[in-house]
């Protein structure tokens, strides 16, 4: 199983359109992946309400897992994606 | 008034023009019914619920298609909601449990309802969304007209009892001939966003939603009525005025002032990048009131001087080289910063807002003020700043010094507390200008909330006592030789407009478009004649009398324009 932690970038959080353009890019790797607050329990990548639930606000860190072919690839292009502010773009 | 009804409504006018058409009623918010049948087979009522949450993501998604880029992002985001699988996994487990299925998208939203509210500032304002997509969902499980405004196909007029804020922002104005709501008032987010988009609008219209659906219907955004299946001849007297008004407007530009060439600055209210870039476009002397408030309420954290920065840049480059008054930071209990909360308060509007809260957290209006100046020298703008509720002399010199401090040349006070304007030749002492915000003085002259719809009378800006107050405010001005303006909703009002130059107001600002019609006003007028209709105006018992005095005063080809 691939994990990776990543620090959330947007100056909003991760809600919105962040947390919207993070939904998507989850689910187009085709894979199970899961994001949780560190040490909490983990919620599906590609429900946007349990997305946002999480509450993760600027500078804070989440940590990404999943499995399967091309789960690191998958999990490095998302800490790509949440590595930059998605709100300024 | 050209030619009578047969029936009528009066509300409160607040986005002018006229408008006539067929009536489309806003569905309200879908609720399960009370006596919703359990589930008994819980797997087929899953697949029934997902092709409901289906079917209200892909209307969404047909809306976002036709819609500008604003809407089509809240429509879009609104779908995702509707496909979200954990969404689905909760409403399937409350249909496991018995609940019927509307019941059980209920429940399902409301669980995710709670933890957004939970999570406070701007995640809980996606709650509204999900709800309406909870309501939506519901509507199309029972087999109900989906909630909130239908497909228009031609110019309607929208009657609801409120429009929410994503509703409204997916008005289209070429299909939304008027806007009619039971609730709201002068300075309700209707009126606001209906002024900005100039679609004629009353709001506070009692029985509006008692309109039969088939009705046609005739509305004036300036006297606030509301006429079901009028005559023909009402409606051709009506479009007449609105065609004569048109006119008179075309025929008035340039910089404000009366037939007597007084002087008088038309501007413009503004609350963001893209009012500015609208405004800066128009024929109108620069803002009068910029409400920097969104630069912080949708932030986490203390936004940067250089995150500021930028944005005051973009808000000042379209005017060039006219002037724009800036409104620092206006936040308190009933618009929360998450990053200054002081708490919940039993009267937020007599609470710690505006300067108050500058005051316990000086370092929020420092990083302002620094990128404020940044900003200013980077353009040609007259960057002109005022604070917020301020009530005493003190304030305004503690607020004085540190504007100067970092090398803004313009201070000034915004007079909203009675307190200011009746000792406002002190207060003006250490500053360089003040500025009327009349719907807040109206609030504290009258004692009346101004989220109270019911008190819309008590609030009205023709109240004689406001009038007293701004009087005073004015003698305060004329004493110390330092302008007055004002940028409440009064300035926006043709009539009032008058009274309050009359009263010696120098500047009047306002949504940019009601500046046109001010400006005719004001150039059918001299001076003289302004100051004659202000004393008519103190001298009325009633506001009502006010109004009435100076409409039987003022011009005629004024007044019958409006």
């Amino acid at each position: 199983m691939a994990q990776r932690t990543a620090t959330i970038a947007s100056s909003v959080g991760l809600h919105a359109r962040p947390a919207a353009l993070f939904v998507e890019a989850a689910s187009d790797t085709g894979l199970d992946v899961e994001i949780a607050r560190p040490g909490e329990d983990p919620v599906d990548a590609t429900s946007i309400l349990g997305v946002m639930a999480l509450g993760a606000k600027h500078g804070e860190e989440v940590v990404l897992t999943a499995d399967g072919d091309g789960a690191d690839e998958a999990l490095d292009n998302l800490v790509a994606l949440l590595s930059r502010d998605l709100d300024a773009e | 008034m050209a030619g009578e009804s047969t029936e009528a409504l009066l509300g409160i006018g607040v986005s002018g023009g006229t408008a006539y058409g067929p009536v489309v009623k806003v569905a309200p918010a879908v609720r399960p019914p009370a006596n919703e049948p359990a589930t008994t087979d819980p797997d087929t009522a899953l697949v029934r619920v997902k092709a409901a949450y289906e079917k209200v993501a892909a209307d969404l998604e047909e809306r976002a298609s036709t819609s500008d880029d604003t809407a089509q992002q809240i429509l879009k985001a609104t779908a995702l909601i509707a496909r979200d699988k954990g969404l689905h996994k909760a409403t399937g487990k409350q249909l496991v449990a018995g609940l019927g299925p509307a019941t059980a998208v209920d429940a399902a939203v409301e669980e995710y309802a709670a933890q957004f509210e939970a999570l406070g500032g701007y995640f809980a304002e996606r709650v509204t969304d999900l709800r309406d997509v909870g309501s939506r969902t519901i509507a199309a499980v029972l087999g109900v007209p989906a909630p909130g405004i239908p497909n228009l196909v031609r110019p309607s007029i929208v009657l609801a009892h409120d429009l929410a804020p994503a509703e409204t922002a997916t008005l289209d104005p070429a299909l939304v001939a008027g806007i009619v709501t039971e609730a709201g008032g002068r300075t309700s987010h209707t009126a606001i966003l209906a002024a900005q988009m100039g679609i004629p609008a009353v709001v506070h219209c009692g029985g509006a939603l008692d309109i039969p659906a088939e009705a046609m219907v005739a509305l004036d955004g300036d006297t606030g009525q509301v006429s079901i299946d009028p005559s023909a001849d009402f409606v051709a007297g009506m479009t007449q005025r609105r065609e004569r008004r048109t006119a008179a407007l075309a025929s008035s530009a340039g910089p404000g002032r009366t037939s007597d060439e007084h002087r008088v600055a038309l501007l413009a209210n503004i609350g963001g990048v893209e009012d500015a870039v609208a405004a800066g476009a128009q024929d109108l002397e620069g803002v009068g009131l910029f409400r920097t408030e969104f630069v912080f309420l949708s932030a986490t954290s203390a936004p940067t001087v250089e995150e500021q920065t930028s944005i005051y840049r973009a808000v000042f480059e379209p005017f060039g080289g006219r002037k724009v008054v800036v409104r620092t930071l206006d936040a308190g209990a009933d618009k929360p910063l998450s990053f200054a909360d002081l708490g919940p308060e039993e009267n937020p509007a007599l609470g710690r807002r505006g300067l108050r809260l500058s005051a316990i957290r000086p370092d929020l209006l420092d990083a302002q003020l620094a990128a404020l100046a940044a900003a200013a020298q980077e353009t040609e703008v007259d960057v002109q700043v005022m604070a917020p509720m301020v009530a005493t002399a003190e304030e305004a010199a503690w607020f004085a010094r540190r504007v100067r401090e970092h090398g803004l040349p313009k201070a000034g006070v915004m007079i909203e507390v009675p307190a200011a304007a009746l000792r406002a030749r002190q207060v003006l002492a250490d500053v360089d200008f003040a500025s009327l915000g009349t719907n807040d003085l109206a609030q504290y002259t009258m004692a009346a909330d101004r989220m109270q719809g019911d008190l819309a009378d008590l609030l009205d800006p023709w109240q004689p006592a406001v009038l007293d107050v701004i009087a005073a405010a004015c003698e305060g001005g004329k004493d110390t030789g330092k302008p007055i303006g004002v940028c409440g909703e009064a300035g926006g009002d043709p009539l009032l407009a008058l009274v309050l130059v009359g009263l010696g107001v120098a500047s009047l600002s306002m949504v940019p478009s009601k500046v046109p019609v001010v400006r005719y006003a004001l150039g059918r007028h001299t001076l003289a004649q302004c100051q004659h209709v202000a004393a008519l105006a103190r001298q009325a018992r009633t506001a009502a009398d006010a109004r009435a005095a100076v409409r039987h005063a003022a011009d005629q080809d004024v007044v019958e324009i409006l």
